[in-house]
């Protein structure tokens, strides 16, 4: 018999531990990272890897300074995932020096900050997307044009040059164009959608060129994320209904004042990125079943204004930390009826 | 019997541990030999002092009553065998608290195997009353837990009840007293049944249990004949064995909270205190001994025994082969609920329906804890529907007002949340301790609220004296004024005048008496 002091009951457990739900998180990801990767070349995993190693370098830096146990910080995953999510956001034209802003805000200041995993009262990966955003627009709306729509991605080595130095890159701007739903919402009142839809080169079968397939592969991955049971349906359901019909209500048939289409919504930009992988970072969102309800249709409900009437080419971000404040009043109004209480 | 399938209610959360239940129920309920010692305990309600009526070196019968209880409120406990009292002091016994209780030591005497029984009785033509009686005399506490003495449930509960259920689930992982005892003497478990329901009057009996007894099943409806029983097969779901959740199952009814049982009309029993009943009452035998699991994987055999109060836990563990170089931990009781005992030489108890003897392997030890991430699993598996990951969070920061606001009271403390916390924090171990802070801040506004009730009862006694005290100088002062009411200011003078006639009176006695001292010369 082990000496240690008597543990208190229950003594077995089913074994889950924090670093398998983020494995999994990861895991679903690839899909979509893939499709990412097809559509706009090598930046992506120029992305990935160089946030990935800055945001384990910031958060081991941090946890030093707070006197913590690194290594069990970093193998619970949770900043393996933060850098993921922040890199498949981030532009494929990103300089390496936007990056590490990024994720200094996002590790450093959102998370580490506040206290570390489970005390950050906002999405740390959108913290840091919504600083580059803000203060570095050019770099951040300057995407690629996606395989198909170019005949040429850059190269390795270009890919290269643009990470290092973006400015250095002769010709950078034959390569690179706004998104799919950035260049819909300027050309607004110009054109038919179906006539936009002819003529731009960024636009495909239902959404984004790309894009469509993007979001695809995200919807498998939120799909294997219920299907594990990692996420549960509140939040996802609640974002694209909320999208889609939002977008229905305004798609008023395609005339040129038209603010997009269901489809082009719900498979456009960030949409199955944030609503299965993003708003549902658990640490940051809504915990009550019906809480969870109202805080998926806030962040559907932003996520539309912005696109349909904001500035900004994608909302994403913004709704999430929008409903990330209203989290903790959601909660409170939305406890649910405990057994044995009056109905 | 009733045929009809019973409509189940369904229980919100619940979790599906691995059952680890078939190897204790491979062979027949073993009988374990008698000890050279047992330790009973005669431990009281609400922790009463017992009032011992036997003494150190007192020779015992089998049956014989150690403790004088008050019939209305007490527990009485009897000698399992026949020996010695060698000892009467505290022992630590499986408990939550880990504090020691009263125990009488017995060196038993094998060759002294008579049992003092009670008289039979005649159960249908008993009395309510008799029966009643019947259940204290032979010391029957609650066999499912939580100990608590039948004869006092009955005895509140002797107002409208109208359905009595047995609780057979046993929902927990590992145990399998309950089903071995339905597999082996069903009939007198649905006799307890049939006199529980001619005490309480009530008109029906739903027998919950698991739909992973098969046989114990077929063995209840085998033996259920009357109409007025029913067995009623329930999927198996942890806590579904909780008196609260299967009475929802059974019946859809929830017990308001802060409320018992009885109040809605229903009366929860374990069966394996039905089987004591029926014994006590058609045997006229007292509560000695009971069926206890030895289970878990440090164990070569594991089964099911039938063992006398107070025989200490390590008889069990070498009856079925302990492998003490695997053995990590001791639990009483099952791993959701159990406690984990500090040694092996507890006894077992009315209470101890199960010991698990287990290894690292089985039961790995649990990993420091995680930060909470909020990811909701808990929530999920809740049977309460609670929000585990917020109460975590108030217990956590002793904000008790909002952990009462989230219904911490209402946490039957199943472990569930603990059990699929992927960041294995001990929940249960922060409600326990936020639950007893409460219990210690009530306990200190009520004494606060006394010493204030006595405080200002203090300040309004004082007050009242004062005006008492000045009433009476009023009082005084007033009656001097009345006396010389004719004319004010004349009194002075007159009290010099008459201070002056006094001088002049003395004088003048002391002239006569020096005249009289002169004369005398």
């Amino acid at each position: 018999m082990n000496n240690a002091a008597p543990t208190c009951s229950p003594h077995s457990h089913q074994g889950h531990s924090v670093s398998q739900l983020m494995l999994h998180v990861l895991l679903a990801c690839v899909p979509g990272t893939a499709a990412l990767v097809f559509f706009f070349g090598y930046g992506v995993l120029f992305n990935l890897v160089s946030l990935l190693l800055m945001a384990l370098l910031s958060e081991a830096a941090v946890l030093r300074l707070r006197r913590r146990a690194v290594m069990p910080a970093l193998r619970d995953l949770s900043a393996t995932v933060t850098a993921v999510l922040l890199a498949l956001a981030l532009p494929p034209t990103a300089p390496w020096w936007l990056g590490l802003i990024a994720i200094f805000f996002a590790i450093v200041v959102g998370k580490q900050l506040y206290g570390g995993l489970g005390y950050n009262p906002f999405n740390p990966a959108m913290v840091g997307y919504v600083v580059v955003l803000i203060s570095f627009p050019v770099q951040m709306t300057r995407w690629l044009l996606p395989q198909g729509a170019t005949d040429a991605l850059p190269g390795f080595s270009e890919a290269v040059t643009i990470f290092f130095d973006g400015e250095l890159l002769q010709g950078i701007d034959a390569f690179t164009g706004a998104t799919a739903l950035d260049s819909f919402r300027q050309q607004q009142g110009a054109q038919l959608v179906s006539e936009f839809r002819q003529s731009s080169p960024v636009m495909g079968q239902w959404s984004g060129l790309g894009w469509e397939w993007i979001n695809v592969g995200f919807l498998f991955g939120g799909l294997y994320l219920l299907y594990k049971r990692i996420i549960r349906w509140h939040i996802p359901a609640t974002v694209l209904l909320t999208l889609g019909l939002l977008a229905l209500l305004f798609h008023d048939g395609g005339s040129s004042a038209s603010h997009g289409s269901p489809l082009m919504h719900l498979f456009g930009g960030a949409t199955m990125l944030g609503a299965f992988f993003i708003a549902t970072d658990p640490v940051t969102a809504a915990t009550t079943p019906r809480g969870q309800l109202v805080y998926g249709a806030l962040i559907g409900i932003v996520i539309y204004v912005i696109r349909a009437f904001g500035n900004y080419p994608d909302g994403v971000a913004f709704a999430v930390l929008l409903a990330n404040f209203a989290a903790p009043l959601i909660d409170t109004c939305t406890q649910p009826r405990t057994f044995g209480h009056a109905k | 019997m009733n045929n009809a399938l019973p409509k189940l209610w369904s229980l919100p959360g619940g979790i599906h541990p691995p059952e680890n239940k078939s190897q204790s129920l491979n062979g027949p309920i073993r009988m374990a030999a008698l000890p050279p010692q047992l330790t009973v305990p005669v431990t009281q309600p609400d922790y009463a002092t017992p009032q011992l009526c036997v003494q150190v070196g007192d020779r015992v019968h089998k049956g014989q009553a150690l403790v004088r209880a008050a019939q209305s409120s007490g527990l009485l406990a009897h000698a399992p065998a026949a020996g010695v009292v060698s000892a009467i002091a505290g022992y630590p016994v499986p408990n939550a608290s880990g504090l020691p209780e009263l125990c009488v030591v017995i060196d038993t005497d094998p060759t002294d195997t008579r049992w003092a029984k009670l008289k039979a009785l005649d159960y249908p033509g008993a009395s309510i009353d008799t029966l009643i009686e019947r259940i204290a005399d032979a010391g029957i506490s609650g066999l499912g837990g939580a100990g608590f003495p039948t004869q006092l449930k009955l005895r509140s509960t002797l107002q409208q009840v109208d359905t009595l259920v047995l609780n057979a689930a046993e929902c927990e992982p590992f145990i399998t007293a309950d089903a071995a005892l339905l597999c082996e003497r069903a009939a007198d478990v649905v006799t307890g049944g049939l006199i529980l329901l001619q005490i309480t009057g009530a008109g029906r009996c739903l027998i919950g249990i698991e739909d992973n007894k098969p046989q114990a099943i077929a063995a209840l409806q085998q033996h259920c004949s009357d109409d007025r029983l029913q067995v009623v097969v329930i999927p198996a779901r942890y806590p579904s064995g909780a008196e609260n959740q299967l009475i929802h199952i059974l019946t859809g009814k929830e017990i308001p909270s802060g409320t018992l049982a009885v109040h809605s009309g229903i009366l929860c029993h374990n069966v394996g205190t039905a089987y004591a009943i029926a014994r006590a009452v058609v045997h006229g035998e007292q509560l000695l001994s009971r069926i206890t699991t030895a289970s878990g994987a440090a164990l070569r055999e594991p089964a099911n025994y039938e063992v006398l109060t107070g025989t200490p836990v390590a008889a069990l563990l070498q009856h079925s082969g302990v492998d003490h170089t695997q053995l990590s931990r001791l639990l009483c009781g099952g791993p959701l609920m159990g406690i984990e005992l500090p040694h092996a030489q507890l006894p077992v108890t009315k209470t101890t329906n199960c010991v698990v003897a287990t290894t690292e392997a089985e039961l790995p030890s649990p990993p420091p804890a995680q930060a909470c991430i909020r990811c909701g699993l808990c929530v999920d598996v809740c049977p309460v529907q609670l929000l585990p990951q917020q109460l975590y969070w108030f217990a956590r920061s002793k904000e008790y007002t909002k952990a009462q606001a989230h219904n911490l009271q209402d946490c039957i403390e199943c472990g569930a949340c603990a059990y699929v916390c992927p960041s294995h924090i001990p929940l249960v171990q922060y409600y326990r301790n936020a639950k007893a802070g409460i219990r210690e801040q009530s306990d200190k506004h009520q004494r606060a609220d006394y010493a204030k009730q006595r405080f200002e009862v203090h300040q309004q006694r004082v007050a009242l004296e004062q005006a008492q005290n000045d009433q009476r100088r009023a009082e005084r002062a007033a009656a001097v004024k009345a006396q010389p009411a004719a004319a004010p200011g004349t009194s002075a003078q007159d009290a010099i005048a008459a201070a002056l006639a006094r001088v002049q009176a003395k004088k003048a006695a002391q002239s006569i008496d020096a005249g009289k001292q002169g004369d005398s010369k």
